[in-house]
């Protein structure tokens, strides 16, 4: 029951407390009555659905926003913060899920950006350096240096840098947001070190995430959110995966995935791809079959993103047999009945200005199809009824959208082309837990009206949870096939495969 | 080849040498000669193009740009050749007025696009048709009187080295060292870079891109300084005759500055302002007609961008 914190200096430290937080936007009550307290060298987690209110109540503590009732103490002293670079000072740093970096600077300048030391009135590039050579030994990170640019890093190297940022400002609370959205398993354990190395230092961590294995294996003590509301905040020692998803959703875990097809249901394949290959894939056998969902699992790099791309036309395969067609570019890919789900919707999913009815209408205009009668409002709010928008409005911008109704608005936009395969790489990712079950329940009813469906995902469970059949890529290959219902072990084991025998 | 097209600094300068080679060997192969004479000339000829390029420099790395420059240059000929009225003891006055005038428009610039939130395209075209309203109401041709003591600085020499070039040089050199050592540079970059990251970082971004463009306008006020010795007097169309507003941006983006700001720097515009040069003088030689030159040019400069872009492309997949 007691459970033993991480060898924290002073472990019942308050560092941080927020008190009856309330924030109103344009009347609307977004947040009331919230509570929040964090102690050094803990790891709080903060989770809830998106509307939960959870990134609000992280940028009133950032400075963002100011919030109409409540107080934040930091380190016993009441603060309140009129802009961002404030809340930097008081020892709060926040490491967005979009980098804050300059990829175009060193490490060092990235570090120091906005507090550079000077030497007799110019820059002293030699102590930012040394600084920040400094911070990262004491990280272990040794895989590259103060004086390389950042737009040479790797994403789980450029989260170090932020990192390395909020502890050369000595923040004492620092909080993630969706940390592990963008790394690959072992960067995982990696970035599960670092924290543990924060912790180290009486640093409090405020963690963000959707992914519940993550609040499990790191958090200390975990905040529920629902609505703008608190809903318990609890010890993970004390509470289990399910009953914890059932405080964000009132719904037990059980209720997560769609029953699989029946054998029944699955037809004829609708591609089939043999000894197919590109600059970044091999001797690709493959078949997408009418009323199927295949998983395609993998290692970052694996080539899972490339598979989606080169089926699509976006990266074509250049050897190989592909039928009925092999799309040389996106536009014959669509034409063929082709649609992908991209990994990145904000950047390549959708138009963030635009309106949602533009939005769902971008494939049909792009290639032509459908006539007037397609694009009538009424014909749109089916649309947008059919992917379960809520609430349904045409004329909102997408970018003021929560993550799952973006990913239902990009689903939208490709249900109009009466998809025959389609393509989803990270269909989830950034998505609560609510909106995450719709769009399971989506790719189902799809998949069950005679749609081949490819899914690829980084989350074993769901991967598992929803796919007929899987199959594991390593090194742009083949690694093997799955049945559906396969272990995350079976499923770890081919992802690693070789590399794994031969370490 | 590919190590230089890596690196569009180490790709400009090389363009130049390429050119200066062919451009020897086809003025020598029309029975002509390239002289130092004429390499000094380019120096001459490139000197105002050039320090208005490097204030350019400026505002396109802080993520702005000023189309202004040209019609600035014209007013600061005039202020400063009427407030010299042919007196040498009047020089200093005079200098100190045209760089404070220019300052000014610079500060118009900065604040219109930072506090009213103009795009730098529009807010700078503003000004710049300001100060041509301005040009066409009090001035309808030359005026003023440059002293001949002020005149050296367009004509005389150092040795071989014409003292414009060495002001332009100057001028080079403390902007590169501005960008290179000290905050102010390092904050140039990073607000061209990201202004969101640089402001969630503790940037006062307004004040940069404020800096850039006050320094910027410094530098063309320099350049119409430059102008005014050379003609003896002002002029309210020297600054739009040389083109400098779009000329500067172009040998900015040919030299490597990315025209979204963030990345780039002073080498590559001296660079892509010889560049520039060098081929008018190749040009001149061979007696090109005039519009084939500027045929030329756009091409020139068109394929460079495009270059640069390929590389970009191919670093980010």
């Amino acid at each position: 029951m007691e459970d033993t914190p991480q060898k924290s200096p002073a472990p019942e430290q308050v560092i941080l407390r927020m008190t009856s937080i309330g924030k109103s936007f344009l009347g609307v009550r977004v947040l009331r009555g919230i509570d929040l307290s964090a102690t050094a060298g803990e790891v709080h987690a903060v989770v809830g659905e998106n509307g939960a209110g959870k990134s609000t109540l992280m940028k009133i503590l950032a400075g963002v926003h100011q919030p109409d009732e409540g107080t934040v103490e930091i380190g016993g002293e009441t603060r309140s913060f009129a802009h961002p670079v404030e809340a930097q000072r008081a020892g709060v740093a926040i490491i967005y899920q979009e980098f804050n970096l300059l990829p175009e600077r060193t490490v060092a300048d990235n570090v120091f950006l906005g507090r550079e030391p000077t030497r007799r009135g110019l820059l002293d590039r030699a102590a930012m350096d040394a600084a920040t050579s400094r911070l990262l030994d004491e990280l272990d990170e040794h895989s590259f240096g103060p004086r390389d640019m950042v737009k040479d890093l790797s994403v789980a190297q450029q989260q170090v840098v932020e990192i390395v940022k909020a502890l050369s400002v000595d923040a004492r609370i620092v909080v993630m947001d969706e940390p592990t959205a963008a790394l690959a398993e072992h960067e995982v354990e990696l970035l599960y070190r670092l924290i543990r190395r924060l912790q180290g230092r009486g640093i409090a961590v405020l963690y963000i995430s959707h992914r519940l294995r993550e609040v499990f294996d790191l958090a200390d003590r975990v905040t529920v959110l629902k609505d703008g509301a608190h809903v318990a905040t609890v010890r993970t020692s004390d509470v289990t995966t399910a009953a914890l998803v059932k405080m964000m959703v009132g719904r037990e875990l059980d209720a997560y995935f769609p029953p699989r097809a029946d054998e029944a249901v699955i037809g004829e394949p609708l591609l089939t791809l043999r000894d197919a290959g590109n600059g970044k894939l091999d001797g690709i056998d493959l078949d997408l079959r009418a009323g199927e969902i295949v998983g395609i699992a993998g290692l970052q790099g694996s080539g899972r993103s490339s598979l989606a791309k080169a089926i699509f036309g976006a990266e074509p395969f250049t050897r190989g047999e592909i039928t009925p067609t092999r799309p040389a570019n996106v536009r014959e890919g669509v034409a063929a009945g082709i649609g992908l789900v991209t990994e990145d919707r904000k950047a390549e999913g959708l138009v963030l200005n635009q309106s949602v009815r533009d939005n769902a209408l971008l494939v049909t205009r792009a290639i032509g199809r459908g006539g007037r009668s397609h694009r009538s409002t009424a014909a749109v709010a089916a649309l947008l009824e059919k992917v379960r928008l809520r609430p349904p409005r045409q004329e909102t911008e997408v970018k003021y959208l929560s993550g799952g109704n973006q990913q239902k608005v990009v689903l939208a936009k490709w249900l109009t082309l009466a998809p025959k395969v389609l393509l989803f790489d990270e269909p989830t990712r950034g998505v609560d837990v609510g909106a995450k079950a719709a769009i399971h329940d989506l790719m189902r009813e799809l998949a069950d009206t005679g749609t081949a469906i490819l899914m690829i995902s980084s989350e074993l469970p769901e991967l598992i949870g929803m796919s007929d059949r899987i199959v594991v890529l390593r090194d742009g290959r083949v690694a093997g096939h799955l049945p559906a219902g396969a272990t995350e072990e079976a499923v770890m084991a081919l992802a690693a495969g070789a590399a794994g025998a031969a370490a | 080849m590919i190590a230089l097209v890596a690196n569009p600094t180490r790709a400009v300068y090389a363009a130049l040498i390429a050119t200066l080679a062919i451009g020897w060997a086809l003025v020598a192969f029309d029975g002509g000669a390239f002289t130092l004479n004429d390499i000094v000339g380019i120096q001459q000829r490139s000197a105002a193009l050039g320090i208005v390029a490097v204030g350019q420099t400026l505002a396109i790395l802080a993520g702005s740009l000023d189309l202004s420059v040209a019609y600035l240059i014209s007013l600061v000929s005039l202020v400063a050749a009427e407030t010299m009225a042919g007196q040498s003891s009047n020089i200093l006055t005079a200098v100190v007025v045209a760089l404070g005038v220019s300052a000014l428009v610079g500060l118009v610039n900065g604040v219109v696009i930072t506090k009213l939130k103009v795009h730098a395209f529009i807010a700078t075209l503003g000004v710049a048709l300001v100060i041509r309203g301005v040009l066409d109401h009090l001035y309808d041709g030359p005026a003023g009187r440059v002293p001949v003591d002020f005149q050296q600085l367009g004509y005389a020499r150092i040795g071989p080295i014409p003292v414009a070039a060495i002001l332009w040089a100057a001028v080079a050199v403390a902007v590169w060292f501005l960008l290179r050592r000290t905050r102010l540079g390092n904050r140039i970059y990073a607000v061209g870079g990201d202004v969101e990251v640089a402001r969630l970082s503790g940037v006062r971004t307004d004040r940069v891109v404020i800096a850039a463009h006050v320094l910027c306008s410094l530098c063309a006020g320099v350049a119409g300084l430059l102008l005014a010795s050379r003609l003896g007097a002002g002029a309210p169309t020297v600054g739009t005759d040389g083109g400098y507003d779009l000329e500067s941006i172009a040998a900015v983006v040919l030299g490597g500055t990315a025209l979204a700001g963030g990345r780039g720097g002073v080498a590559g515009t001296v660079g892509g302002v010889l560049l520039l040069a060098v081929l008018d003088s190749i040009f001149n030689q061979l007696e090109v007609n005039s519009f084939f030159k500027d045929v030329v040019r756009g091409v020139v400069i068109v394929v460079a961008v495009a270059v640069y872009a390929r590389r970009t492309g191919r670093r980010a997949s």
